[in-house]
């Protein structure tokens, strides 16, 4: 029954309460997909089998006698960022070697709560630092979708490839994701799935390995965005552990999903045609301006003027944050410990061993940012320009009620293509990480195919914790936009 | 400002991070194009603009002064690469 890893989070949840299928063999189908392609794509880093039959069986017994939650049953990933108690989590990074938490992340407990089935960890790039999914410690993921008429391998973006992957390739029907410069939707608009970055605070990031505190947010890869506004529903909510978690009531994103966007306001940003983005991005934009002021919205010319100074800034604030946050990592109470004569070389030889090229990188910025004399020049400099990029988008917010633009500047490069130079890498989040800066919500959908063949996507960015308007608005582009086509499956080999 | 080589061994040595010479040339350029790229940052006038402490504007809840769990001594040493007795082991700091 391959069509089982075929359906929605929607279609399933419906053919499991008609007892049309059970948890366990909508489980065992993804188990089989997995264990046909991950060969192939790398998309799983660990896959936890007998967990899986296990929750997917307690599932089936909550539905026979009609309870569980609103996603009993059904089978997901989740990216190796958020800690999963008795199941090795590693962030992809050496470091981490081995780490199996004894707690669980709050999402993930929330999840759980709902009757979610956990399929295994999904890759990602070390410590979720990377647009490419290429500096994962497992060796790099790859793509579902290649180029038409050619066999290259395409990277899946990042940091949350894995996540993206195993969603496009129907190893699983959703998966949990981390965003903090693009990591949910940058992955999402490269494989053609949904990809949800919430407001900062909406979900905890009480157990979830922490890379860019300010910034870091955790969100679902899905294939509809009524699925994406399903697992926020159960992501979601207020946690004590975390204090930037939001203690407000988690609205109900399912219900007004249908609402459409006749009478919203969607704003364009000039500023977000940037250098370097391709013909076919502009064309899709256009389109899905079109598809918006067809559906009824009234579409408006907005102006975020210090766009281009948020990547900038952001590589200087992320850095800065992650050399703070990976100072833990020192070979005493978990992970990795290379021996040294004294324990300052223990330190020095355990994280010169444990991090890879791209993690040092950054904890060497962020340690030279941070330094002293440097700290107002840099930090300082750019916390206040990360002022007036919110400023921008408070002001913006005054007139509209959405912002429309594209999610990426171009498709799927090819593996190793850009892994050459950090800056041009750092290129491909230009138009996704501003959002973070300021803390909102943004949503990527599948919107159209590049000339290549493979998938672009459109992004929606709303007010703070108008995660609902957002969802609404993309309900409507992604009908707008018709039924987007799957990769076809070349990664499947017999087991 | 173009960090040299000094500067890639200093702050390395303040993130513990042992780099070796080869490493440290190719760092010294890597390094220096991205503070270079950032630098952009200096055409933005900030003059009274304050910096970010806070995305949302919300007041830093407090949680109630008291124990809320404990006794998970194992837990916290289950992943230590060497402990004894529920004591991390380090090499020795103290001669």
């Amino acid at each position: 029954m391959s069509d089982l890893t075929d359906l929605t989070i929607e279609e399933a949840s419906k053919a499991l309460r008609s007892k049309d299928v059970s948890a366990l063999e909508l489980t065992q189908a993804h188990l089989d997909a997995i264990a046909a392609a991950n060969e192939s794509l790398n998309a799983f880093v660990l896959t936890a089998e007998d967990r899986a039959v296990e929750m997917a069986k307690a599932s089936d017994a909550k539905l026979a006698k009609g309870e569980g939650g609103v996603l009993e049953g059904i089978p997901i990933g989740v990216k190796d960022l958020f800690c999963t108690k008795g199941v090795r989590t590693t962030a992809c990074s050496n470091i981490l070697d081995g780490f199996t938490p004894t707690y669980e992340s709050h999402v993930t407990a929330n999840l759980w709560a709902e009757g979610a089935v956990m399929l295994g960890k999904l890759a990602c790039d070390e410590f979720a630092m990377g647009s490419s999914t290429e500096t994962s410690c497992f060796g790099p993921c790859i793509n579902p979708w290649r180029r038409t008429g050619k066999t290259d391998k395409l990277v899946p973006g990042g940091s949350s490839g894995g996540s993206a992957t195993a969603v496009a390739a129907r190893l699983c029907l959703g998966a949990t994701a981390t965003d903090t410069g693009g990591s949910i939707r940058q992955p999402a608009a490269l494989t053609g799935t949904v990809g949800l970055k919430p407001t900062y605070g909406r979900c905890s990031r009480w157990g979830i390995v922490a890379f860019a505190s300010s910034l870091d947010q955790a969100g679902p890869i899905t294939r509809s965005v009524g699925d994406a506004a399903i697992m926020l529903s159960a992501m979601a909510g207020h946690d004590f552990r975390d204090a930037t978690s939001v203690d407000a009531p988690v609205p109900d994103y399912i219900g007004g999903l249908d609402g459409g966007i006749k009478g919203l306001k969607v704003g364009i940003p000039a500023e977000y045609r940037v250098e370097g983005m391709g013909a076919e991005v502009e064309a899709l934009w256009q389109q899905g301006i079109d598809w918006a002021k067809e559906a009824g919205a009234e579409i408006r010319e907005v102006s975020l003027p210090h766009t281009k100074y948020a990547l900038p800034a952001y590589y200087i604030v992320a850095p800065a944050e992650a050399s703070s946050n990976l100072a833990r990592y020192d070979g005493v109470r978990y992970g990795l410990r290379v021996p040294g004569q004294d324990v300052n070389e223990m330190y020095e030889n355990t994280r010169a061993a444990g991090f890879g090229s791209e993690a040092k990188r950054r904890v060497l910025i962020g340690t030279y940012v941070l330094s002293a004399g440097y700290y107002d020049a840099y930090y300082l400099k750019a916390q206040k320009v990360r002022t007036l990029i919110k400023r921008d988008f408070d002001q913006a917010f005054e007139d509209v009620d959405v912002l429309l633009t594209p999610t990426t500047p171009g498709p799927a490069f090819a593996l190793g293509e850009k892994s050459g130079n950090p800056v041009e890498m750092y290129l491909n989040d230009i138009l996704t990480v501003t959002v973070n800066m300021a803390g909102l919500p943004a949503i990527s959908l599948p919107a159209g195919s590049s000339s290549e063949g493979t998938p672009l996507g459109l992004q929606l960015i709303a007010n703070a914790f108008d995660e609902a308007t957002l969802l609404r608005a993309a309900r409507a582009l992604e009908g707008a936009a018709g039924p987007q086509p799957a990769p076809e499956n070349w990664w499947s080999t017999t087991p | 400002m173009k960090v040299d080589r000094a500067t890639v061994q200093h702050i390395a040595r303040l993130a513990r991070i042992t780099v070796k010479e080869e490493e440290a040339a190719r760092l010294e350029g890597e390094l220096s194009g991205i503070i270079e790229w950032v630098e952009q940052l200096d055409e933005v006038d900030t003059d009274g603009v304050e910096p970010m402490t806070s995305i949302v504007a919300m007041a830093m809840k407090q949680r109630a002064d008291e124990v809320t769990d404990g006794d998970i001594a194992d837990d916290i040493v289950a992943n230590a690469p060497k402990s004894i007795n529920h004591f991390f082991v380090v090499p020795k700091v103290v001669e």
